[in-house]
């Protein structure tokens, strides 16, 4: 079994109380964190090696460390629990059965950013995981976790849940903001980064469920000993949503030494795919991240052993890799249409663009009505290229990330799944009753060899 | 030296100029002129916060700065990020950008009604320009154009949701001149609509101003609706003493004999409202649409109007001709013309304004 970092104690009965999780050694990294000084919590975490759990993967504490620090202002840390991405549900998990251990994550890194007052922005449909935090906050309340003068370090911090309106893009940090701000969630224009101008102007901090949370093992074991779990630059431990045609769709906390295979095909995780179906195709980082082939998802193109951490996902570029993203590890079987699920993901963007940029606001739902014609057996040839184009025209020319992770999706289909698509087109009949199956995607890459 | 302005030297498409620290690449452009200033369709000088949306202005920047010559992994919004000394920016000599940008148009031309003949801004649409400019002919776009439900936001301003662009200048104009918003963006995505959520009228002393901010046919002047075309008015400078706080009395009538059609605040070159002392000058619904006699003004002359619109059509003298930047781009050499127009007809002889013909030109006009 793989070291668990976060859910070693999700099966303890009660664990969502604060007795039982403080009997089980709850919040002491809190207790330990206070014989710190913040800067040296910030270089705790900075060796831990941690990277954002939110998809763009980047290093917390050289995050923290960004943060302006200017007299008499205020600076704030906000959790994004927005999670809204298909594919993606472990901060749910973690939220709604273990709740005291993100509040535990969140005074430490409240003290360590110098944070009064934080926040935790989760998405409306969590309407029953608010009331679970809420109370879960009330009881750190009680037992002198949080309010004024905690511990009697004289350090105050207060903790507010804030539930969103159900749109995908305030998970986007800076609509986040926006959202939180009370006014319409529309992605700001960077710079000013969050670090610099965030909530209400002040210098800010938004981090993911599970990155605030990975904080309570990193001061607990330090961040040295934390940098020891995994490998390379995919340090501790990550949370994996899997989920499609898997035995044992579920949460998983793996510490990334793994191969994708074995963690599609082994018992202690996604125990293979049902029906003995075999394995067509995955998106292995939540709806934005390519969508890979079977051959191309297990070995890389240099013919090694693809492996589940943020260098193994993303080997080979978006040629023939990749991303780790948020840990959505979706996959899909023998019997499913890259066309028709390509359709589905199109159409959740289109329907989530804010509509602040004409790229996203215009392409998506050209591309949605494209992808629909070409499922619906009315496409053309010409329409792939079309989307293609269109695809490329969106990425990297607007406000958010959002339209390239509209962008994305449509380009790994079909730079993968080509024939796919123009098997549809051939087929305008056949396509309404069949599947184009697996054909050849899990057949062995040729690796050259160069002498 | 405490008052000495610091400058940032900054190169966009082969030609360098100095400017203050803080200017942005779109306004360094703009200083250059001619060709070299990127369309802006969102960006408004004079409102606080626009700008980033509409994504017409993207460059390139190939070098960030001296300290850091590493390009940009991205193209940027020229409107919104400022220059550092020894950047090297690339507008029209640009590939990347040339691409971008004839897939913005493109995306805003999408959905757009195309309604241009019986469309209000017509010869004074931004939209109309742009596509002019960097579009193409022909769209690939097949499926139905969407469509809005109407709503009436009043006797003075006509919505036509269809036309709009959504680049929030409208309501900048609301937050800044007016004491509070009636309207704002409904709904997300495609969807996203200018409203005043339940069928308001956008009624204050400064609300006129969000027409002539709009560069599409979105915010058309109902007073002036389907009255005529701008091109068969005059344009007039005048101004009158006004006693609205904040109002610049300086405006452009719309005449046609002694007619006045419409009013609307002066323009500058970049068809933003005109400055005056550094202040921007936006004019009062009183101006704008209750002073409808010549007698209520003083008329100063014909106003100037840049040669590349329709409004000029020959009729009277006062045309700007745009700045050739082209040379200077292309590093001193000339333009290689195929085939100099002036040289092969005498029709059209540029030295020849035909404004200043008695009606219409005849051949005889041009005959030396
Ligand atoms: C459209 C969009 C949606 C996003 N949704 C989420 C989300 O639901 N949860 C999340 O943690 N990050 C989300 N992000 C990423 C955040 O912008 C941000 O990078 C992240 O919260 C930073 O936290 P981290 O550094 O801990 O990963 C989203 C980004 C985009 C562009
Ligand atoms: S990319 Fe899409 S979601 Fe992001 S700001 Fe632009 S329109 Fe909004
Ligand atoms: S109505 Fe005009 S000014 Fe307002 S957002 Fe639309 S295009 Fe812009
Ligand atoms: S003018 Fe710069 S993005 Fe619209």
């Amino acid at each position: 079994m793989a070291k668990k970092l976060l859910l070693d104690k999700v099966h303890v009965p009660g664990i969502r109380s604060y007795e039982v999780y403080r009997k089980e050694g709850g919040y002491r990294s809190v207790e330990k964190a206070f014989r710190l000084t913040p800067a040296e919590i910030v270089e705790e975490v900075k060796l831990s090696g941690l990277r954002g759990r939110g998809g763009a993967g980047f290093p917390t504490g050289m995050k923290w460390s960004f943060l302006a620090k200017p007299e008499g202002v205020p600076r704030y840390l906000v959790c994004n629990a927005d999670e809204s991405e298909p594919g993606t549900f472990k901060d749910r998990y973690l939220m709604e059965f273990i709740p005291h251990l993100l509040i535990e994550g969140m005074i430490v890194s409240s003290f360590a950013l110098g944070s009064n007052v934080s926040y935790i922005y989760i998405r409306g449909e969590y309407a029953w995981i608010t009331d679970i935090l809420e109370s879960a906050i009330a009881e750190a309340k009680q037992n002198g976790w949080l309010g004024k003068n905690i511990l009697g370090t004289g350090f105050d911090c207060e903790l507010y849940v804030q539930r969103g309106a159900g749109a995908y893009i305030c998970g986007e940090e800076t609509a986040l903001i926006e959202s939180l701000e009370g006014k319409r969630g529309n992605p700001r224009i960077k710079p000013p980064f969050p670090a610099v101008k965030g909530l209400w102007d002040c210098p800010t901090v938004v981090n993911n469920v599970e990155t605030l949370a990975a904080v309570v093992p990193i001061i607990n074991e330090g961040g040295e000993a934390y940098s020891k779990i995994g490998v390379g630059k995919s340090t501790g431990t990550k949370l994996i949503s899997a989920c499609g045609n898997i035995n044992k769709p579920g949460i998983y906390e793996i510490d990334m030494t793994i191969s994708v295979e074995d963690f599609i095909f082994s018992d202690e995780y996604c125990g293979g795919i049902p029906n003995g179906k075999k394995l067509k195709a995955c998106i292995p980082g939540g709806s934005s991240v390519p969508i890979l082939p079977a051959n191309l998802l297990l070995t890389t193109a240099k013919g090694e052993k693809r492996m589940m951490n943020y260098e193994g996902l993303s080997d080979g570029g978006f040629a023939t890799g990749s991303m780790m993203g948020s840990g959505g590890f979706i996959v899909l079987d023998e019997d499913q249409c890259v066309v028709r699920n390509t359709m589905t993901l199109a159409r959740f963007y289109h329907h989530e663009s804010c509509g602040q940029c004409s790229p996203c606001r215009e392409g998506t739902g050209w591309m949605e009505r494209i992808l629909k014609k070409i499922e619906s057996g009315k496409g053309e040839m010409k329409d792939i290229d079309l989307l293609w184009d269109i695809q490329r025209k969106i990425e990297g020319n607007t406000i958010c990330p959002l339209g390239d992770a509209a962008a994305w999706p449509v380009a790994a289909a079909i730079r993968h799944f080509r024939d796919e698509f123009e098997w549809h087109v051939l087929n305008p009949d056949k396509c309404l009753t069949e599947n184009f199956g697996l054909r050849h995607y899990a057949d062995p890459i040729h690796v050259t060899v160069t002498a | 030296m405490a008052d000495e302005i610091k400058t940032f030297k900054v190169t966009i498409d082969n030609i360098t100029i100095d400017v203050p620290v803080g200017t942005t690449v779109l306004n360094a452009a703009r200083q250059i002129g001619g060709d070299v200033a990127p369309p802006a369709m969102c960006y408004y000088s004079k409102l606080q916060g626009s700008g980033g949306k509409c994504r017409t202005c993207l460059v390139e920047v190939a070098a960030g700065s001296t300290a850091d010559p590493r390009p940009m992994p991205k193209l940027v919004a020229s409107c919104r990020t400022t220059v550092m000394d020894g950047m090297i920016v690339k507008n029209i000599t640009s590939e990347k950008v040339k691409d971008a940008r004839a897939g913005v148009v493109e995306f805003l031309l999408l959905n757009h009604p195309l309604d241009c003949p019986i469309c209000d801004q017509a010869g004074e649409c931004h939209l109309q320009d742009l596509g002019y400019e960097h579009g193409k002919a022909g769209t690939r776009y097949e499926f139905p154009r969407r469509t809005f439900e109407k709503e009436d936001i009043g006797p003075y301003i006509q919505l036509h949701m269809t036309r709009c662009i959504l680049c929030y200048r409208c309501t900048y104009v609301a937050d800044q001149l007016t004491e509070k918003r009636v309207h704002g963006i409904l709904d997300r995505g495609e969807h996203a609509e200018i409203s005043t959520y339940i069928s308001k009228a956008v009624d204050n002393e400064f609300s006129g101003n969000m027409i002539d901010v709009c560069p599409v046919g979105a915010l058309t002047d109902k007073t002036f609706r389907f009255k005529n075309r701008v091109w068969f008015t005059k344009p007039v400078d005048a101004h009158r003493n006004c006693d609205t706080p904040g109002c610049c009395g300086n405006t452009t009538l719309w005449l046609r004999g002694e007619e006045v059609y419409r009013v609307t605040a002066r323009k500058d070159e970049w068809g933003e409202v005109k400055s005056y002392d550094g202040k921007p000058g936006w004019i009062c619904n009183t101006c704008r649409f209750d002073k409808k006699k010549t007698s209520d003004w003083t008329i100063e002359g014909i106003t100037k109007v840049n040669r590349h619109s329709v409004i000029s059509q020959g009729k009277y003298d006062g045309l700007v001709m745009p700045k050739e930047t082209i040379q200077k781009v292309m590093g001193g050499r000339e333009p290689k013309l195929l085939m100099n127009i002036h040289d092969e007809s005498e029709v059209n002889d540029p030295k020849i304004y035909l404004s200043e013909i008695n009606g219409p030109a005849h051949s005889r006009n041009f005959e030396n």
